[in-house]
């Protein structure tokens, strides 16, 4: 027993230090922290929408933006892939249910073909020497929360900032727009300029989250938080406010352990999700609820 | 006072016209069913009437006060919202949403209007509980104390009935004629079930080949409806 305990103690010494001592772990520690807010929050109305896999398209998206923009030779390449991500998104959730190909299928479609053309490009141009090592952080972002400057940590801030009062102001409309939109838009609600707003915001989203978990791992972040609290909340306000404080715990909980124990962040912070939902679940199960 | 007024319209997607000369006067107060086989554009219509898609060709006129954003509309379910975690109090209160404009916040207005809804529907108690977690009579209660947040005036139904037992259908239709005869609603409903259109309704309009649109009693001596309903009853045996 006490040996677990001089566990704990021994780790959270080591974990103090670390905070005190390098700045990047409190960097990595902000972000993540803010990521997974930003992500939770959007995250129910995407699940809910049926567009979980939005997150995943877009992040392919991201990555073939991002392979482009070191082959052109942008250094600061969130100027190239930010816009681009964010034409993607509109694209994409433009799709209702009218048009030729459906939402799923476009969704897959681009992203695997942004997945492909990114390795691709990265492939005949890279001027690296480590290619499969680049490659692997950017799916996997196993370092580069690690190597944050200043600047992005404080971009990362102010776009967060930015869309948690969005989401606060525009809490109802969206809650309108992601239950019916038919019924919102008849009775003159602005839902283009919502699913618009939406569409933005997580592609905004997707390029910051990229930093932490990579570009594989981002559906995590969105869908692990909403599914979670799905199983055991009931209404709207209870689900949003169960998957964003889930979500930030679960990120907390994964950076720390991938910091003491030397594990990659993204799929760190994921495994824990995975565990959570577990535990979601089974209560889902027990207190009755309709965990189907 | 008429309310909305439709002139040779014609309905349809894109260039692919469904419904061809489409002439009907909705009055304040009347009680207007719309039958018609399946496919003949009898949800075209309804789109139409609540802007969410294009007349072709003609003139849809809204007057009285009433405008296209201000009729209350209660839709089919959809799939999505079989799972949805939402309490009743929210999705009632959504149907305030359009009359806040771009302000983020209900006010104290709109939660007396959706409160005196929830009263009407008799789902006090179910205030609190899951939406998904309720029968499909009690949901369709949910749902219309959300399209009467949305309107004083007009109410489009789509086939409310459907899916609903008979003792839970006939309640849902007395939910709806008093709602017109008390609230003094102009009520819109596609409706399958024949039946009970013309034991409620003032008004017929049939969609087909054939367009028919009177009074209930024009309509029961009417070639098309005599065939329409020897059809349904031969249906029925």
């Amino acid at each position: 027993m006490s040996g677990i305990i001089d566990f704990f103690v021994d780790n959270a010494n080591t974990l103090v230090e670390y905070i005190t001592t390098y700045p990047f772990v409190r960097y990595a520690l902000i972000v993540g922290v803010l990521i997974a807010l930003c992500s939770s929050l959007l995250g129910v109305t995407l699940v809910l929408k049926r567009f979980s896999f939005i997150g995943d398209g877009l992040s392919h998206v991201a990555f073939g933006a991002m392979a482009m923009a070191t082959v052109i030779g942008i250094t600061d390449n969130m100027i190239f892939t930010m816009p681009v991500t964010i034409i993607c998104a509109i694209l994409l959730l433009r799709t209702g249910q009218n048009t030729k190909i459906k939402g799923d299928a476009a969704v897959a479609m681009i992203s695997v073909g942004a997945l492909a053309i990114g390795y691709l490009l990265m492939n005949i141009f890279s001027s690296s020497n480590n290619l499969s090592g680049d490659v692997c952080s950017t799916l996997f972002g196993s370092t580069s929360i690690l190597t944050l400057s200043v600047f992005e940590v404080w971009l990362c801030v102010a776009l967060s900032v930015v869309v948690v009062i969005l989401f606060i102001l525009f809490y109802n409309k969206i809650f309108a727009v992601t239950f019916d939109e038919n019924f919102a838009k008849a009775t003159g609600v602005h839902s283009e300029f919502y699913n618009l707003l939406i569409a933005v915001v997580i592609a905004v989203i997707i390029v910051l989250a990229m930093n932490l978990v990579g570009s594989l791992l981002i559906s995590a972040l969105v869908i692990f938080p909403a599914l979670s609290a799905m199983r055991v909340f009931k209404s709207f306000k209870s689900v949003t406010i169960c998957s964003a404080i889930f979500s930030v715990s679960c990120a907390l909980l994964g950076i720390v352990i991938s910091i003491l124990f030397d594990t990659p962040v993204g799929s760190t912070i994921v495994a824990v999700d995975i565990i959570a939902f577990c535990a979601f679940y089974l209560i889902g199960l027990l207190s009755g609820g309709k965990a189907k | 006072m008429a309310q909305i007024i439709c002139k040779d319209l014609s309905l349809g997607y894109d260039s692919n016209v469904i419904v061809k000369n489409l002439n009907f006067t909705v009055n304040a107060g009347d009680y207007l069913c719309i039958v018609g086989e399946n496919g003949s554009g009898k949800s075209t219509l309804m789109r139409t009437l609540l802007s969410l898609q294009k007349a072709i060709s003609g003139k849809l006129e809204f007057s009285d006060g009433l405008t296209s954003d201000k009729l209350g509309y209660l839709p089919q379910q959809t799939f999505i919202q079989r799972d949805f975690p939402a309490s009743v109090w929210e999705i009632v209160l959504s149907g305030r949403c359009s009359k806040e404009g771009f302000k983020p916040f209900y006010s104290k207005e709109d939660k007396a209007i959706a409160m005196q809804n929830i009263k009407k529907m008799e789902i006090e108690n179910l205030k609190n509980r899951c939406y998904r977690e309720l029968s499909g009579g009690q949901q369709q209660r949910v749902l219309l104390a959300r399209a009467l947040c949305a309107t004083t005036k007009a109410l489009l139904l789509d086939e409310p009935v459907s899916g609903l037992d008979p003792m839970l259908t006939n309640q849902m239709y007395e939910l709806i004629n008093n709602l017109n005869k008390k609230e003094k609603i102009t009520i819109i409903m596609i409706s399958h079930d024949i039946e009970s259109a013309l034991k409620y309704a003032t008004h017929i309009l049939h969609i087909g080949k054939e367009i028919v649109f009177g009074t209930k009693e024009d309509y029961l001596n009417s070639k098309v409806g005599k065939s329409f309903l020897s059809n349904w009853e031969g249906g029925l045996q």
